[in-house]
């Protein structure tokens, strides 16, 4: 199995990385380890990695990177080596300390990015966090990053995930997410990777009384990704919807896990995933909303629509409510078809190439999520890059500044 | 200007066109008349090369190209324009953008180049007023939302937006109040050129009040049966199809 050369590597260089990491980093170090040894990568057996093959994934023999952090100097972004006391330790709180990904994670990384969001302040611009993986060795890369939001803060952030050069890389990612009361934050994750790339991320969303998310995650172009978000609703009057949009191609594979935890009354969820996979692409999506018994007035719409535009592309989709209040509104569906034959024919007639005819097609189909961008320049942005995607000039992220 | 011969045509395995022939000349404007099923939007939709469709025998020729041969798209791109019995909604592709993406494929047939942006907002401004389509129509999906009425007015609209040489109205009569017929037969009527051709389909008389047809067929069980001048269509209002029938 291949979780063993993780757990040599961490045997021979545990005091390397701990040299270059911090104390409330190392603090939970040990024992995150001992947990990976006993759980192990996830098999296809657990109910939440039935669609993807984490064990496969591992098995190259990477090198793993220790990049240090660039941070262009922001009153509001920090390494947490230089975070104050009182921040730190949210550290790996909310992080699940069962999944042998997160575990791996917490054992590895050796730098945490935490953008901190005092009380009742409003960011303007976006926080941006452009990750970037090269090299010339298959390369593995542990990231790590915590958001913390005071009481009636308010910020979108922004996670750009790039990949160059034509060697394979893999990357896991941890993301914590505290909203404290009146909090409204809009995470937006966005891959440009390549067909060579893994990227297992995990995102951890907490949110505390009328605190809003918004967490929307964007898959452009990648070779394997595995995205989960779990949320927990655990103030009266919050709110969270997570978006998706996946565009997979060749064999690209790309599998998102949801959990939407109501432990309070009077919540609302909303979620639309929407996924266009062509030639030998998968696409997975499993959701579940679980409403807990106190939590009455939960309002919950869970949405999966797919579009296979190729008979060989693949697609999974598993909408899940669990629900143990009695007076909620709750409601999941699920689609996949194909593209819509009598459209195509319609624009055609009127002179529109078959190969453009299917572009605005499944452009329009992606455009229902695209819309939900609420920062307009980023919202063109991808209009523009899901275009250029369906034309097939995105082989790989030439388009963004980091890769040219 | 189009040139059909002993055209076979089926779906699904079941033959619908069973030997058609017919000739229009520049100018000309065919009524296509016949009782339901009897073939006359399939013939229609041979033409414009609907995939659905199975030609197993025959020719079209549409100034002197075999048109069999050409895809549905190329076909348009010569100026073969239909408006639909049944427009569909296309949900997230805005009248703009369709449009733009029409007019511009054409160009790109025609060896131009693509129109800029300002002349064909005017264009569209322009030729909205024609079939007096109001503005935020434009500004939606294609046909979402749109009542048949509207549907059948942004079909005329998309013709005055590409020109076509050759024109079929399929049905583009129904579900139509009389002020909206008017509307959109006299837009026909404006936009035609002393050149256009075309075929009109339609169960009534009321249509080709304003659109006066050169000839009348009259389709029945796959084939033209019976063809005369603009007088035939009143007396098929009058007496119905049964007479036809017994004549043959």
């Amino acid at each position: 199995m291949s979780e063993q050369q993780y757990i040599d590597f961490y045997t021979q260089c545990r005091n390397l990385i701990m040299s270059k990491s911090c104390g409330v980093m190392n603090d939970v170090r040990e024992k995150a380890f001992k947990r990976f040894k006993t759980v192990g990568f996830p098999s296809r057996k657990s109910e939440r990695y039935k669609y993807t093959d984490v064990d496969k994934a591992f098995q190259t023999d990477f090198g793993i990177l220790f990049t240090p952090l660039g941070i262009t100097p922001s009153a509001y972004i920090f390494s947490l080596k230089d975070a104050p006391a009182d921040v730190r330790p949210y550290y790996n709180r909310l992080a699940d300390q069962h999944d042998g990904i997160t575990l791996l994670n917490t054992m590895l990384a050796h730098e945490c990015l935490l953008i901190y969001v005092p009380a009742d302040t409003k960011v303007e611009k976006p926080l941006t966090v452009d990750n970037w993986i090269k090299g010339e060795v298959p390369s593995m890369m542990n990231r790590r990053i915590l958001v913390v939001m005071e009481k009636g803060a308010d910020a979108t952030i922004i996670v750009n995930d790039h990949a160059t050069d034509k060697q394979e890389f893999l990357t896991t990612q941890v993301i914590e997410v505290y909203c404290h009361d009146n909090a409204h934050l809009d995470l937006y994750e966005i891959e440009e990777t390549t067909p060579l790339t893994k990227r297992f991320s995990n995102v951890y969303i907490h949110q505390q009384p009328y605190a809003s998310v918004r967490h929307s995650v964007i898959t452009l172009h990648n070779g394997l990704t595995r995205n989960l978000c779990d949320v927990i609703l655990n103030g009266e009057f919050s709110e969270t919807t997570l978006n998706g949009c996946a565009i997979g191609s060749g064999k690209q594979h790309i599998d998102n896990n949801t959990l939407i935890r109501h432990n309070a009354a009077h919540c609302t969820s909303n979620e639309l995933y929407k996924y266009v996979v062509d030639d030998q692409a998968v696409g997975a999506f499993a959701g579940k909303i679980l409403v807990e018994k106190g939590a009455q007035q939960t309002s919950s719409q869970e949405t999966n629509n797919n579009l296979c535009a190729s008979p060989s592309a693949r697609m999974y989709s598993q909408p899940m409510l669990e629900i143990y209040a009695d007076d909620v509104k709750c409601s999941h569906g699920s689609t996949t078809g194909v593209l819509d034959e009598t459209a195509l024919f319609y624009m055609r007639q009127r002179g529109i190439a078959e190969e453009e005819a299917r572009m605005l097609l499944k452009n329009a189909f992606l455009g229902q999520v695209i819309d939900q961008i609420d920062y307009e320049p980023l919202r063109s942005k991808i209009f523009v890059k899901v275009e250029k995607r369906f034309l097939g000039e995105m082989e790989k992220c030439k388009t963004c500044n980091l890769c040219k | 200007m189009l040139e059909i011969k002993n055209l076979h045509a089926s779906i699904n395995g079941k033959e619908i066109l069973k030997g058609v022939d017919l000739t229009i000349n520049d100018g000309e404007i065919h009524a296509l008349m016949g009782t339901n099923g009897a073939g006359k939007s399939t013939l229609c939709k041979v033409i414009v090369g609907d995939p659905a469709y199975e030609v197993t025998d025959g020719t079209i020729r549409f100034n002197g190209q075999d048109l069999l041969s050409m895809k549905t798209e190329e076909r348009a791109n010569a100026g073969i324009f239909m408006s639909f019995q049944h427009p569909i909604e296309i949900p997230g592709v805005s009248m703009a953008n369709f449009l733009k993406a029409a007019v511009n494929a054409k160009r790109q047939a025609m060896g131009l180049e693509p129109m800029k942006a300002s002349a064909f907002l005017s264009m569209m401004r322009e030729k909205r007023k024609i079939v007096a389509m109001d503005s935020k129509l434009i500004n939606r999906s294609v046909n979402e939302g749109f009542s048949g009425g509207e549907r059948k007015r942004n079909e005329i609209f998309q013709m005055a937006m590409l020109e076509p040489s050759f024109c079929i109205l399929d049905e583009t009569d129904s579900g139509l109040d009389v002020d909206a017929l008017r509307i959109v037969a006299e837009g026909f009527n404006k936009l035609r050129k002393p050149d256009t051709s075309a075929i009109v389909i339609t169960h009534y008389q009321r249509l080709l009040d304003y659109i006066t047809p050169n000839q009348v067929h009259v389709l029945l069980d796959g084939r033209i049966v019976k063809t005369g001048d603009a007088s035939l269509a009143r007396v098929i209002e009058e007496k119905g199809f049964d007479w036809i029938k017994d004549e043959i």
